[in-house]
């Protein structure tokens, strides 16, 4: 019982912690390939605590709706990212939810932003919510065939057993194309919903082109910070599931303090590689118009089906 | 247990008769309609759950001097289950109608109103009780009567009488459809009884079995509201008074998801082919996405809450469909996970639509109008009524911890068992048909951000919202009643879960509770822990953790600074309700991506200034989704039934002689057919 304790505030610290480097490594990264020297990759950390500090200016025709929002924003994305094993394989909390549960964990935030968007009544906020609830309602059928496409080749929805599964090699990997197929499509998954190019751009503030900005438009002070902390976190949870679903490498199995400090460091590794891939993807595409956007989701689904097809097919 | 279905009795009688026996005086006729039918809602909770843990079936019966009818009961777990969520509904509307008659007051005959209300739980009640085929007829057809009346209770207004003749012709329609699946029945066992249905003297050939299972999803499928026997439900509930509209959307098209359960797994032994399983996902799949994209493109709050029946039904039937399909293929633990998944958003969706139409009755009450687009600003004034709402809202579009996850995560997980059907084709469906409710899902998500975001948040958008002011308490108690319904029934499935399970079990010959129930009961579990888990207690106390987390962080870093109140930024210009999203605004990306399924048609009209073309003096907008159903399917046949009709007006001469020969002519061919 302790050890689970002491695990989930490990899980917790980390994933916290671990956030804005995550932001600030892409950012670097996207720096370095416009030949830029960009800023450092911990300013996104400093950030966080400048917003702490400042006063908030809330708009007058808001209700409680838009200071509860990033709270629970915060809270449900964290409450995502401990069902997902980090760097131990049997996640404590594992069994509160599986993948499903983290899925509709996610959308908790998502709604609430929307709802926060339409808040201040202003029209940019209602446009970033009306442009969320497209890419959010596209990229949901792709999300759950690709998870069912994992769940198959592992036999189990539980994070914590695919993961453990997989990184002991149980019964998996006879056949890596449903594999490969589904991790093709939850990056696109990924990529649209932690609102990265091509599908909604995290630097603009120009108003044709917001998503998740114009949302959070009206937001300041410490309720941006822990807007931004969540963002950070959800882009986080992603890599994590990405990274230990399809490359549990080096994740500890056990509970010796060795094994622990090796999984650690792995994941670490792991999810620094993921966040500069994004950075690198992010510099190589254009952002797509909002009505293309259907295109790109329209090929994860469809990759995620064939994941699908091909696993039934191959084991006959 | 019979004691307390006299009470139930004795009080929905009272409730009939009384308001229309007392002198004219508003108040006491809102208290003897309200009070009995309290009473015995109330008395139907206790006998709900009494029926539910109950081991043997009650049954009793009043012989009549009809021949064939008689007036059996039975109360096994099935009917108990549904009394209950009938139950649990009428006495949240029934509270709440103290309130809102009052507000009804000259419009419509408030004792009439009462009484049909009363008659109306009633018949939904006799409805899952009844235990013979002719007697279930009876008070079905009651029910759609006294619905009927309680839909046009406004008839004034001319909105409200189509409605009403629309859902008239198309509930008897399927009322047909009722009496022949009965009269097949009827044709094996040579009695109405439920018990010579269940067990007939000769077992029905598979031939007449598949024209029965067809007929009764005809039939009932027309008053569940699958697509496409939906097209009266966006109409007919909306136009009833808010309390009614609740118990129409919320429990009584949930009697026609009894009534399937109980032919289907129940009359037919439980044993059919796959493809019944399949049609019922199939239609399922296309209900629940048809659904809540029709639902996204209403700005009639009301009529929006009534495609999202449509869309639950859908849902429902995606995991009766699922445990069909299993119980085909023998794998009874997963058929009983289906039906349970189905029966547990039942009484969720009773809860949160019942809870989310009387919100909407609120808003009537408050602004007087069902337009969503002249609310805005509400949660302010309203903060009550706001608060039920959203809670309404986070459990219909299954947020965890609500009880609306809970019972899609099942619906999710059983969908996900089908990699155990030896069949190929059926384990590429099921899949394909989680994706459809994942899709659905997530454009739930965006009808109720919608629904909720331009109703009560930002600035008002008329007079009559800014002037808006909180329902009365009686109103509040009715919707509260229901939010901790909605609540309680997410927090505790390991409450909920045995009590369906008593309800399965006989249907699919296994318990699944142990199997189900996981941890102590802490969390829910298909198969096994390892195969996935969920718990509801534990994700609502870490949320809760995190958010105080959350809380303590931003004392920790900068504590809370006093924050400052100042207007919305509107690029300079004064913020007006005129610059807000509207709900068009709002899903217009989702109408142009799914342009196909809409077919919109758009008209702009623009007026310019003489002197210039680039600036317009005023612009006209319309826009309209094309009503597929209603033009391709129901105008060609309605179409065809006036032609013939038409045709055969030749034959009503107005002679008197005419039509004795007519009489003449038929007596002789029948004469000749007797010998």
């Amino acid at each position: 019982m302790l050890d689970a304790f002491l695990l989930i505030v490990m899980q917790t610290v980390v994933l916290l912690a671990t956030a804005p480097l995550m932001v600030g490594l892409i950012r670097k990264v996207k720096a370095r390939l416009q030949c830029r020297r960009g800023a450092s990759v911990v300013q996104p950390y400093a950030d966080l605590i400048k917003l702490f500090r400042k006063q908030p200016v809330v708009s007058s025709t808001t209700s409680w709706i838009f200071t509860a929002t990033p709270y629970i924003l915060f809270a449900s994305t964290l409450a995502a990212g401990l069902l997902v094993p980090v760097f131990i394989s049997r996640t404590p909390l594992s069994f509160a939810g599986n993948i499903i549960a983290l899925v509709y964990l996610l959308a908790v935030g998502t709604f609430f932003l929307m709802l926060a968007g339409l808040d201040a009544g202003s029209a940019f906020g209602g446009m970033g919510s009306s442009r969320e609830a497209i890419v959010a309602s596209l990229t949901e059928p792709a999300m759950m065939l690709s998870i069912f496409a994992i769940a198959l080749t592992a036999g189990s929805t539980n994070l914590s057993t695919i993961v453990h599964k997989t990184a002991l090699l149980e019964g998996i990997m006879t056949d890596p194309s449903p594999h490969l197929m589904a991790f093709a499509a939850l990056v696109i998954v990924a990529i649209a919903e932690t609102g990265r190019v091509p599908v909604d751009n995290p630097a603009t503030h120009l108003e044709l082109t917001m998503i998740h900005e114009a949302m959070i438009l009206e937001y300041s002070g410490r309720y941006l910070a822990l807007v931004e902390w969540a963002a950070g976190l959800k882009l986080l949870v992603f890599l994590t599931l990405i990274a230990n679903v399809f490359a549990p490498w080096g994740i500890a199995t056990s509970m010796e303090s060795a094994a622990l400090g090796v999984g650690l460091a792995a994941y670490l590794v792991k999810v620094s590689g993921l966040a500069v891939l994004i950075g690198i993807l992010e510099s190589m595409f254009a952002k797509l118009r909002l009505f293309r956007v259907t295109d790109l989701l329209g090929a994860a689904f469809i990759l995620a089906l064939l994941g699908l097809v091909f696993f039934y097919v191959l084991r006959g | 247990m019979l004691n307390l279905l006299w009470i139930l009795l004795g009080g929905y009688v009272a409730g009939i008769l009384l308001p229309l026996c007392l002198p004219r005086q508003p108040n006491a006729h809102i208290i003897t309609a309200t009070v009995p039918a309290i009473a015995a809602t109330s008395a139907g909770v206790v006998l709900g759950l009494l029926g539910l843990t109950s081991s043997e079936p009650v049954t009793g019966s009043l012989a009549s001097t009809i021949p064939l009818l008689t007036f059996a009961i039975r109360i096994d777990p099935l009917a108990a289950f549904f009394v209950l969520t009938i139950s649990v509904a009428g006495l949240a509307a029934s509270i709440y109608a103290i309130g809102y008659l009052q507000h009804f007051d000259g419009r419509a005959s408030i004792p009439m109103l009462g009484s049909l209300f009363n008659g109306f739980l009633l018949s939904m009640t006799l409805v899952v009780l009844a235990d013979n085929g002719f007697f279930f007829l009876m008070v079905w057809e009651l029910m759609s009567l006294l619905s009927y009346f309680l839909v046009v209770s406004e008839h004034e207004k001319a909105a409200v009488r189509y409605a009403g003749l629309f859902y008239l012709i198309m509930t008897h329609v399927g009322t047909v459809f009722i009496i022949l699946t009965f009269l097949i029945f009827f044709q094996a066992g040579g009695s109405f009884a439920f018990d010579t249905f269940r067990h007939p003297e000769q077992p029905l050939p598979e031939s007449m079995k598949t024209i029965a299972f067809l007929m009764a999803l005809v039939g009932f499928g027309t008053k569940a509201g699958i697509v496409p026997l939906h097209v009266w439900l966006p109409y007919a509930h909306p136009a009833a008074p808010s309390h009614i509209s609740a118990l129409m959307s919320g429990v009584m098209i949930k009697t026609a998801i009894y009534a399937l359960i109980r032919v289907y797994f129940d009359f037919l032994g439980g044993q059919f082919p796959w493809w019944w399983g399949f049609v019922i996902l199939v239609i399922g799949a296309v209900s629940a996405l048809l659904g809540v994209m029709y639902a996204l493109m209403e700005h009639d709050l009301k009529s929006l809450l009534a495609y999202h029946s449509v869309e639950n039904i859908g849902i429902i039937l995606l995991g009766i469909g699922a445990g069909m399909i299993f119980q085909t293929y023998g794998l009874k633990e997963f058929a009983a996970l289906g039906l349970l998944a189905a029966l547990y958003h039942t009484i969720n969706h009773a809860a949160f639509k019942a809870l989310l139409f009387l919100g909407a009755g609120s808003l009537l009450y408050a602004t007087h109008t069902r337009n969503m687009e002249e609310y805005g600003g509400l949660l302010r004034r309203m903060p009550w009524t706001g608060a039920c709402f959203l809670i309404g809202s986070v459990s219909i579009v299954a947020l965890p911890p609500t009880n609306g996850f809970v019972s899609e995560w099942l619906v999710f997980q059983s969908l996900f068992l089908s990699f155990h059907i030896p069949d190929t084709f059926l384990k590429l469906m099921l899949p394909l048909a989680a994706a459809i409710l994942a899709l659905t899902g997530a454009l739930a998500l965006a009808c109720f951000a919608k629904a909720f975001g331009i109703s009560f948040l930002a600035l008002p958008r008329s007079t009559h919202a800014r002037h808006a002011r909180e329902a009365p308490i009686p109103m509040r108690i009715g919707m509260a009643l229901l939010a901790t319904v909605c609540v309680a029934l997410g927090l505790g499935p390991m409450v909920v879960v045995p009590l369906l399970d008593r309800v399965v079990a006989p249907f699919t010959g296994v318990s699944i509770e142990n199997q189900v129930l996981a941890l102590d009961g802490w969390a829910l579990a298909t198969v096994d822990v390892e195969f996935s888990s969920l718990s509801p207690p534990v994700l609502a106390l870490l949320l809760g953790g995190l958010a105080v987390l959350g809380l303590g962080i931003v004392a920790a870093f900068g504590g809370f600074v006093k924050r400052r109140y100042y207007k919305t930024w509107g690029c300079g210009i004064n913020l007006t309700p005129r610059m807000e999203y509207t709900a068009t605004g709002f899903v217009q990306p989702i109408k142009r991506v799914f342009s196909s399924i809409y077919q919109p048609t758009v008209k702009l009209e623009t007026e310019f200034l003489q002197e210039s073309q680039y600036f317009a003096k005023r612009r006209r907008f319309e826009f309209h989704v094309e009503p597929v159903f209603q033009k391709y399917l129901y105008d060609p046949v309605l179409a065809f039934v006036a032609a013939l009709a038409g045709r055969l007006r030749v034959i009503q001469a107005g002679s008197l002689h005419l039509y004795l020969t007519y009489i003449f002519v038929t007596l002789i061919v029948l004469l000749l057919f007797a010998v």
